[in-house]
């Protein structure tokens, strides 16, 4: 029993202190801004400056109501929603509208990271490196040191909120109004105020500054992904985000609204709280969660090179196919409405493989499905270079230094590569199928797309074969296999858009794709991909045979 | 391994480089950083291919036998790198397997021994615990030959007479083992045969006894009489001498008769300390090491004579 009551008296400890926990702070405010005066400066300024210069663009770029008109029509696209957020302003689409529309979503996003990576250096990345042992043994608060990070970034936040709402203002572009600016300005440095607020929860989770960042950051991607779904579903979803309760402020339009920053203000202030009862709880340096320790021996799967480069690359390759599912899912949730789409926007059937005798769906399908291969193959070169990472930072000369020979420890990579790219492939063409099937109401449709997703592997894996014949051969070139995704989606996938001779596509390997399902499944396109996708594999495997292994 | 030739673009690392290590044997092998040490091992394990010369290891060729070679001997490498979310135990584990298995008792003394937590994951490891899983890993394996380059570097003094516990035993079980390093002092204490590389080749070769000429031990004392007479006597260098103060170097195969002449002086302080390698380097090959090794270190040394 005396264990347990031990633990309470902490807190009644904090509270009993409390009246001092904050000395300190004022000279602490001073030392980060002392710290920070060239990069705080540079973050408002350059904010400012993006939000001034779009609105400058805009006004140059659609001079005319056509222009505009057209924009409107382009901003209807399922994925043009799900990137900047659905058009509230549709029939008055002022420049003031189109920067309330295109550009909060995107700033508040940079607002948003500003505020966790300028937190997390304050506050856990000076715990971790020992510094606040530091200043915290001097006179100063326990609460000193988190309370003069939130006043410098929040601050900082509302700096550049004001300063953006006043440059914005001051312009005389059509349909800005005072209020407007200022309701957008604001909403973007509460949006930052609230992940800094969330920054100030994670650095008390963990005792790595990188992975109190990386989860702030998690929450901003989740944030991003919750209102792009619930956008392009229009089915109340995104009121989950903070980025959307910024965004439906609907600045510069007749219905503007400033309560739902409030929201904003609400959870930032939870968050403070919760943040401030955490860190009572735990030692300077030390976080809630403990370091975690792993298993004294290896597991039986650990016994070679496959297993060995599996560990490694696992939680990248289900990273992978979990985001592409979900890709796959939001792009195969709108299949139902594109008929109606395609009808409306012009645009959009430059974009779209043109099937002589193929419905608009199936040609959206085989774009799509092409555009799906082509993000996938970076998935698949970076799993490539993780040979040259292992090599250069000096862990696979201890490998090669036991009976593990050249091509076995390079194969095992590139098996998880060529496996792996396959997963994701896969994932992406099951989430797209699935969505697809279920709104289009056509059972048949699953298996015609999963089979779509198949007949891209191949390309992907000539993007697996180049770069392992780059690394085996010319290790110091790799990022050449690059050019694979650049120039599919470039080329292959923009170039109806750009207007190019689709004569360019059949540099690629994905221009040689069968269109499936709008066009009829040819196998020998395929099996010659497959064939240079070996040859090229191959010639890493001798070449690396042959060289030496670059060392630290 | 027999004119060993390596070039790296202008740097010719290897220059020649001849190196005989018998079965059984410890060998050291000496040479300042940047000499070759790690270039030869890296040779003699097939990671680099030579451009000329001959090499056999265990009987076989590095480059093209490779794994059949690496089966029977273990590598720790002087800068050690984990993989970041591997723990220690893990890594230990998994090297052992990839050479053909280890000896779990042996592993669990080793652990114990070196104090290692096998349970922290690798990118929590300072230098001397990544160096810690790298030599356990290899000292837990049963091959015929230990190739260990610089594998002390970063370890405190307890656990490297920990290591020197171990090296010993593996010599007493029959062992061959290549042990790198820059310290001379280490060399010494476990080793029989030398061999010193400089500038990409081996300029002495030998046992301890042979190279007992090359190490001269600078002494030191306060002696109640005047210490003259002993400038007189072979093998001693640079006497200086300063009101019951002296203070010479004398050659490693004469010290005997300078310390006899000495306690007959009535000796009051003694400090004598070994050559470093430094020292050795710098006395056979000053003024080529000057030219090689730039100003710095030539400075310092000038100073030292």
């Amino acid at each position: 029993m005396t264990t347990t009551t031990a633990p309470p008296a902490a807190p009644e400890q904090a509270v009993r202190r409390g009246g001092n926990s904050l000395t300190g702070t004022a000279t602490m405010i001073r030392f980060m801004l002392r710290r920070d005066r060239v990069r705080i400066p540079v973050w408002i300024l350059a904010l400012t400056f993006a939000a001034v210069s779009t609105l400058a663009n805009f006004e140059q770029t659609y001079s005319t109501v056509a222009d505009r008109q057209s924009a409107v029509d382009l901003l209807e696209l399922p994925a043009m929603v799900a990137m900047v957020g659905p058009n509230y302003a549709a029939d008055e689409y002022t420049f003031g509208a189109m920067l309330g529309h295109q550009m909060f979503i995107f700033m508040a996003a940079v607002f948003a990271l500003m505020s966790v990576l300028l937190f997390v250096r304050h506050t856990r990345a000076e715990e971790e490196a020992g510094r606040s042992e530091l200043i915290r043994s001097s006179v100063l608060g326990r609460h000193a040191q988190t309370a003069a990070a939130l006043l410098v970034v929040g601050g900082t936040n509302v700096v550049t909120g004001l300063l953006t709402a006043l440059a914005i203002s001051g312009s005389s572009a059509e349909g800005v109004t005072t209020s407007g600016a200022f309701i957008f300005g604001m909403g973007l440095a509460l949006v930052g105020v609230t992940f800094m607020a969330i920054a100030a929860v994670t650095v008390q989770v963990t005792e790595y500054s990188r992975g109190a960042s990386g989860m702030a950051l998690a929450v901003l991607g989740a944030a991003y992904a919750v209102r792009a779904v619930g956008d392009v579903g229009d089915n109340g979803l995104s009121w989950l985000s903070p980025l959307y309760w910024g965004f439906t402020t609907r600045s510069f339009s007749s219905s503007e609204r400033a309560w739902p920053l409030l929201l904003l203000v609400a959870v930032a202030a939870i968050m403070i709280v919760v943040a401030v009862y955490l860190s009572t709880r735990r030692d300077v340096g030390a976080g809630l969660r403990p370091p975690r320790l792993g298993s004294p021996s290896a597991p039986d799967s650990l016994s070679s090179p496959l297993g060995l480069a599996m560990r490694l690359q696992r939680a990248n390759v289900l990273g992978w196919a979990v985001g592409l599912a979900l890709f796959g899912l939001m792009y195969g949730s709108i299949l139902d409405g594109a008929d109606e789409m395609f009808e409306q926007i012009s645009a959009l059937q430059d974009m779209v493989a043109d099937v002589e005798g193929a419905g608009l769906v199936e040609s959206w399908v085989a774009t799509v499905m092409s555009f799906l291969a082509m993000i996938v193959s970076i998935q698949a070169i970076l799993a490539v270079h993780r040979l040259r990472v292992e090599e250069s930072r000096g862990r696979a000369e201890p490998v090669l230094a036991t009976a593990v020979s050249r091509r076995d420890w390079m194969a095992s990579h590139l098996t998880v590569a060529f496996v792996g790219s396959a997963i994701v492939m896969l994932a992406a063409g099951i989430g797209f199928g699935a969505t697809g099937a279920i709104v289009t109401e056509d059972g048949a449709l699953f298996a015609d797309m999963l089979l779509a997703a198949t007949a891209q592997i191949p390309a992907i894996w000539v993007a697996v074969g180049l770069a392992a014949a780059l690394f085996g051969v010319l290790p110091r070139l790799g990022s050449v296999a690059w050019i694979i995704p650049i120039y599919g989606l470039v080329i292959v996938y923009m170039g109806g858009v750009l207007g190019l001779d689709p004569a360019t596509k059949n540099y690629s390997p994905f221009g040689h794709v069968p269109e499936l399902p709008a066009a009829d499944f040819e196998v020998l396109p395929l099996l010659i991909l497959l064939a240079v996708a070996v040859v090229l594999t191959l010639v890493g495997l001798a070449g690396f045979r042959r060289r030496d292994l670059e060392t630290k | 391994m027999t004119g060993v030739v390596k070039t790296f673009g202008q740097t010719r690392a290897l220059n020649g480089l001849n190196l005989q290590v018998e079965t059984g044997e410890v060998h050291g092998f000496l040479g300042p950083n940047g000499a070759g040490k790690s270039t030869t091992i890296r040779v003699l394990l097939g990671l680099l291919r030579a451009d000329s010369g001959e090499v056999s290891l265990l009987g076989g060729d590095p480059w093209n036998d490779a794994v059949e070679l690496h089966r029977r001997l273990a590598y720790v490498p002087g800068d050690v790198e984990l993989w970041p979310n591997l723990t220690g135990g893990e890594a230990i584990d998994l090297m052992g397997r990839l050479r053909g298995g280890l000896d779990q008792a042996r592993r669990k003394e080793l652990i114990e021994r070196f104090d290692l937590d096998p349970t922290k994951k690798g990118r929590t490891y300072s230098k001397g615990n990544r160096q810690k899983v790298a030599i356990i890993s290899a000292l837990a394996s049963d091959v015929e030959l230990l190739i260990l380059d610089e594998p002390t570097a970063g370890l405190d003094p307890l656990m490297e007479t920990v290591f020197q516990d171990f090296i010993l035993q593996a010599k007493a079980e029959g062992k061959t083992v290549l042990l790198s390093s820059h310290i001379l002092a280490q060399v010494e204490k476990l080793c029989d045969k030398i061999s010193i590389i400089r500038l990409g080749e081996v300029v002495q070769s030998g046992t301890l006894t042979e190279m007992r000429h090359l190490t001269r031990t600078t002494v030191e004392a306060t002696t109640t009489q005047p210490a003259n007479s002993l400038a007189e006597l072979p093998g001693i260098h640079d006497f200086e001498h300063d009101d019951g103060r002296v203070r010479f170097a004398v050659d490693g195969d004469q010290l005997d008769g300078a310390l006899r002449g000495l306690t007959q002086l009535g000796v009051r302080s003694l400090i004598s300390h070994p050559p470093t390698l430094e020292e050795l380097m710098l006395r056979h090959y000053g003024d080529e090491l000057e030219a090689s090794n730039g100003g710095r270190h030539a400075a310092s040394g000038a100073e030292q004579n």
